[in-house]
Parts: structure tokens; C-alpha cells; sequence
């Protein structure tokens, strides 16, 4: 199993859940973020004083699939995700040693 | 006794009371969100402690008869003794009854000590302050009131235009929240760490009830519903609006945004410079005044990064600076053959004996205080956020996983353990 992990742009969230819909993904996690890459931050101005906010608001979605599907999936993703503008995110994969659905105890890609 | 006068001066002094709640909110959005509610509670707390003082013995030292010297009233009213429902203020066709001068009177005395919580935002003891105030509107805003509004007060007598509190009021709050902010010193992490309003709808929310209850204000203080009054509710809204679009102007070219708090302060800057001199000009004055009241603010509040004091919430910035501009633009712009060179002079002396007075009386109040039981918090308590340390509440619950751990116990079960040895835990809003 893989863990597909995306941190992106808290708009396009909705674009990505509808395709990992579609794709036939049956669950993923939702995480409100905050970072920056390259992009940076930007600045705001409160009575003159100028504040240089760097961490900027982001989404992190997080999905459990089977090796196979890892690659397919992380294509949906990146697709659902991009703007084409700066500051779209990253998308990445780690492997999964366990997974176990609490409710009846299946492990493994059973428990997905 | 006039009935007309007298509804209005009760339906004014009601519009005023809601201007201290505004000024909360006001100061409250602008603060980090771990000090809102003490922000909040800086300026709430005044509504009961001035009250008090008003009744033994405020009224009295401000509106009592001279003692001599125009300094100050004496204590024949101490309890509002000697003064009953049919007991006047006012020539007559005018008068309204004493206590709907005083209810009025009352919310000026409590509105002025809660501005100066602007200026030391974040770092002071909550104890100390209500110390503070206590003694400054006693020592400070008392007799100061009296100098300018009493018919024998000597600022009154030398003939200085102060219709509404520009000297009173805001030159007052504004050199005394530059005494407190001196003594008190920068809040940690001023200038490095990012100090930006927590909550801005807030702060507009604030500024839009000051600017409702400033029409009480300044055309309740005719104390008579005539063409005084509407000359100056008129005059207030010009030019609280030109100050706002003065304020935007200068932010858009000096620093490319038209912004929602240039908007509030614009607005607060605005109601400041016209509340001294709103009655004694016309509509045109109306405007210039504005105008000089939004850019001049607007620049000021840049002042204390340069000279390295941290006024908190800009209250020199705005109601100092505000206060003395409506205060000596109103010698020069009077109409009626008032304005002049001639009468320039007696507003300067008005505006700097009130700012001298105020700034020397408040310093030494707040050191005397600072070395005796300590005015500012501690480095723990300013940094953790004054509303746990002071207040035992916090402003905004987001989580609603983060607060479950003490929801389901009672204050009562808390005190129990604490009782059993359990470690203190402050935090009883369960």
C-alpha cells in the first residue's frame, strides 16, 4: 500500500475530491495547512506597518491506495490540483506497512 | 424644565453609553487573539467603575461650584446629595433636569479612561489597571472636565473652544496613553513579531457604533434639541466621512491599498477633530477639517515606529494628534467673526495645558503604581495571552475537539480536585 499525500491550494479541494471519486477512491482525510514553497509568502499592511506573512493557507489531502493504483492516482490528483499558477503544491507517495479498518479489524488492502 | 431638551439629552447620553462597548470592540479586533477579551474588558470595565466614582464624588469635583481658581468643583454634591428629580441645569426656557445632565456627563467621564487602554495593549495587569483608572479619572479627568465645561472653570472663562471633548476628552485620553505606553515600556516581540488585528469585521463593527454614538456626543452636547445640534450631528457626519476618505487616500499612495482598518481609523480620526470644533463652523469647515484630521492621522500613526514607543493602538496617533488638530483648526476656522489669529491662541493654550497637565499627571500615576504593585504583567502572562492569565476564559473556541477534555466536567468537580491536590487549572469556562 501507498499513502498519497497532497498539499495544495485549499480551492481547488473540491476538484480533487470529485476525481478521486471517479477514480473510484472510497475515503481520504482532510487537514487544513499552512506553509510555503518557492512561492513564498505575501504582504499585508496594517496602519502603515507591513507584515511579511509567509506561511500561506493550503489543504492537505491524504489517501490510502494499493500499489498499483499509487501512480494512476497521484496523475488524478496532480490534474485536479493544478492552476498553472505559483504556489500549487506538492504531491507525494510514502509506503504503508499495516492498515486496519477499526470497525471489523481487516488488514491490509481489505481494510481500504 | 424642557421636555424637547431633556429627551434628547437622555436619548443622546444612551447613544454615548454604546460608544464605550464600540471602543471595545474597536480596540478588541485590533489586538492578537490571545488578549481580546482583556482588550474587550479594558474598556467594559470602565462602565462600572466610573459610574461608581460618579456618584460619590465625580459629579461633584466636575460640575460642583468652584473651589477658586476655576481648578476645580467642590464636594456639595458628594452623593449626589442636594439634587432631586426637579432639581435643574440650564437657564430657563432651556433647563433639563440635573440628573439627565449628569446620566449624560457620566458616559464622557467613562468612554475617556477606556480610550488610553489603547495604548498599552497586551502587557498590563488587570488589577493595576482598574487602579489606574480610578485614580486617573479622579485626579485627571475630574478636574480637566471641569477647567473646560464648567461655566467657572478657567478654560471655560478664557473663552476655549471645546464644544464636545477635543481638550477634555481626547488631547486628555491621548497624552496619558503617551505617559503609560513611556512608562510601561514596548510590548515583547514589538517591531519583530507579527502584530496583526485578529478579528478586522470586529473593528469595523466598532468604529461603525462610535460613529452612531458619536452623534449623541457632539449634538447632545448643545444640551438642547435646536440648530446647534443639528449643525453638529450634520457637521460630524461631513466630516467623519472626508477624514475616511482622507485616511484611504494617503494609505492607497503611501502604501498601495485602500484598507479596511484605514477605513475604521479614518473614521475615528474624523469624529475626533470634529468634536471640539463641529458647533463653531460651517460645513466647509466641516471638510477641511476632515481632510486634515484623515492625512494627518494617517501619517502620525507611522510616529511611533520612528521615535520607538509602542502606542499599542495608535490612541497619540489618533486621538492626540486628532484632538489637537479639531482643537486648533477650529480658532482659525470658527465662523461668526470668531475665527483668527486672536483666537488660535486660546485654543493652543487650551490643547497644551490639558496635554501637559494630563501627560505629567498620568506619568507619575503609572510609575507610582508600576513600582508599588506592578502595572505590567508578567513575561509569562504577556506572552501566554492575558486572557487565560487574568480573565480564565478564551475568546474563540474553534475546536470542537480541543475543548472536550474539561467539557464534560462541572466548575464544581474542578474544584474538588483542586481541593484533593490537583493541579490549579484556571480554565472554568467548561
Amino acid at each position: 500500500m501507498k499513502l498519497i499525500t497532497a498539499v495544495v491550494k485549499p480551492h481547488r479541494l473540491d476538484e480533487i475530491k470529485e476525481a478521486l471519486q471517479a477514480f473510484g477512491v472510497h475515503g481520504l482525510t482532510v487537514t487544513e495547512a499552512s506553509g510555503y514553497g518557492r512561492q513564498r509568502g505575501h504582504t499585508e499592511v496594517y496602519r502603515g506597518a507591513e507584515y511579511t506573512v509567509d506561511l500561506v493557507p493550503k489543504v492537505r489531502v491524504e489517501v490510502l491506495v494499493e500499489d498499483d493504483d499509487a501512480d494512476d492516482l497521484i496523475e488524478v490528483v496532480v490534474k485536479a490540483a493544478r492552476t498553472g499558477k505559483i504556489g500549487d503544491g506538492k504531491v507525494w507517495s510514502v509506503p504503508v506497512e499495516t492498515a486496519v479498518r477499526v470497525r471489523t479489524g481487516e488488514r491490509g488492502p481489505d481494510a481500504l | 424644565m424642557n421636555g424637547a431638551n431633556t429627551a434628547f439629552v437622555l436619548i443622546s447620553a444612551a447613544l454615548v453609553m454604546l460608544m464605550t462597548p464600540g471602543l471595545a470592540f474597536f480596540y478588541g479586533g485590533m489586538v492578537r487573539v490571545k488578549s481580546a477579551l482583556n482588550m474587550l474588558m479594558m474598556s467594559f470595565i470602565a462602565l462600572g467603575i466610573v459610574s461608581l466614582l460618579w456618584v460619590l464624588f465625580g459629579y461633584s469635583l466636575t460640575f460642583g461650584d468652584d473651589i477658586g481658581g476655576g481648578l476645580l468643583g467642590n464636594l456639595d454634591h458628594i452623593g449626589f446629595q442636594g439634587i432631586h428629580p426637579d432639581t435643574l441645569w440650564g437657564a430657563k426656557p432651556d433647563a433639563i433636569p440635573v440628573f439627565a445632565f449628569a446620566f449624560f456627563q457620566l458616559m464622557f467621564a467613562v468612554i475617556t479612561p477606556a480610550l488610553i487602554s489603547g495604548a498599552v495593549a497586551d502587557r498590563v495587569k488587570f488589577g493595576a489597571w482598574t487602579l489606574f483608572i480610578t485614580v486617573w479619572v479622579s485626579v485627571v479627568y475630574f478636574p480637566v472636565a471641569h477647567w473646560v465645561w464648567q461655566a467657572d472653570g478657567w478654560l471655560f472663562k478664557k473663552e476655549v473652544i471645546d464644544f464636545a471633548g477635543g481638550t477634555a476628552v481626547h488631547i486628555n485620553a491621548g497624552a496619558a496613553g503617551l505617559a503609560c505606553a513611556l512608562v510601561l515600556g514596548k510590548r515583547i516581540g514589538f517591531k519583530k513579531d507579527p502584530m496583526r488585528p485578529h478579528n478586522l469585521p470586529l473593528v469595523m463593527l466598532g468604529s461603525g457604533l462610535l460613529w452612531f454614538g458619536w452623534f449623541g456626543f457632539n449634538a447632545g452636547s448643545a444640551l438642547a434639541a435646536n440648530g446647534t445640534a443639528a449643525n453638529m450631528a450634520f457637521n460630524t457626519q461631513i466630516a467623519t466621512g472626508v477624514a475616511m476618505l482622507g485616511w484611504l487616500a494617503y494609505e492607497r499612495v503611501r502604501h498601495g491599498a485602500f484598507t479596511t482598518l484605514g477605513a475604521a481609523s479614518g473614521a475615528v480620526a474624523g469624529l475626533v477633530a470634529i468634536t471640539p470644533s463641529g458647533a463653531a463652523v460651517n460645513a466647509w469647515g466641516a471638510i477641511i477639517i476632515g481632510l486634515v484630521a484623515g492625512v494627518v492621522c494617517s501619517w502620525a500613526v507611522s510616529l511611533k515606529y520612528k521615535l520607538g514607543f509602542d502606542d499599542s493602538l495608535d490612541v497619540v496617533g489618533v486621538h492626540l494628534v486628532g484632538g489637537i488638530l479639531g482643537t486648533l483648526l477650529v480658532g482659525l476656522l470658527a465662523t461668526d467673526g470668531v475665527g483668527g489669529l486672536n483666537q488660535l491662541g486660546k485654543q493652543a493654550l487650551g490643547a497644551f495645558t490639558v496635554l501637559a497637565y494630563s501627560f505629567a499627571v498620568s506619568w507619575i500615576l503609572a510609575k507610582a503604581i508600576d513600582v508599588t504593585i506592578g502595572f505590567r504583567a508578567s513575561e509569562d502572562e504577556e506572552v501566554g495571552g492575558l486572557d487565560q492569565a487574568y480573565h480564565a476564559e478564551t475568546a474563540y473556541d474553534f475546536s470542537a475537539v480541543g475543548s472536550s477534555h474539561v467539557a464534560r466536567r462541572t466548575v464544581a468537580t474542578i474544584q474538588d480536585q483542586v481541593g484533593a491536590g490537583a493541579p490549579q487549572n484556571k480554565k472554568v469556562d467548561a
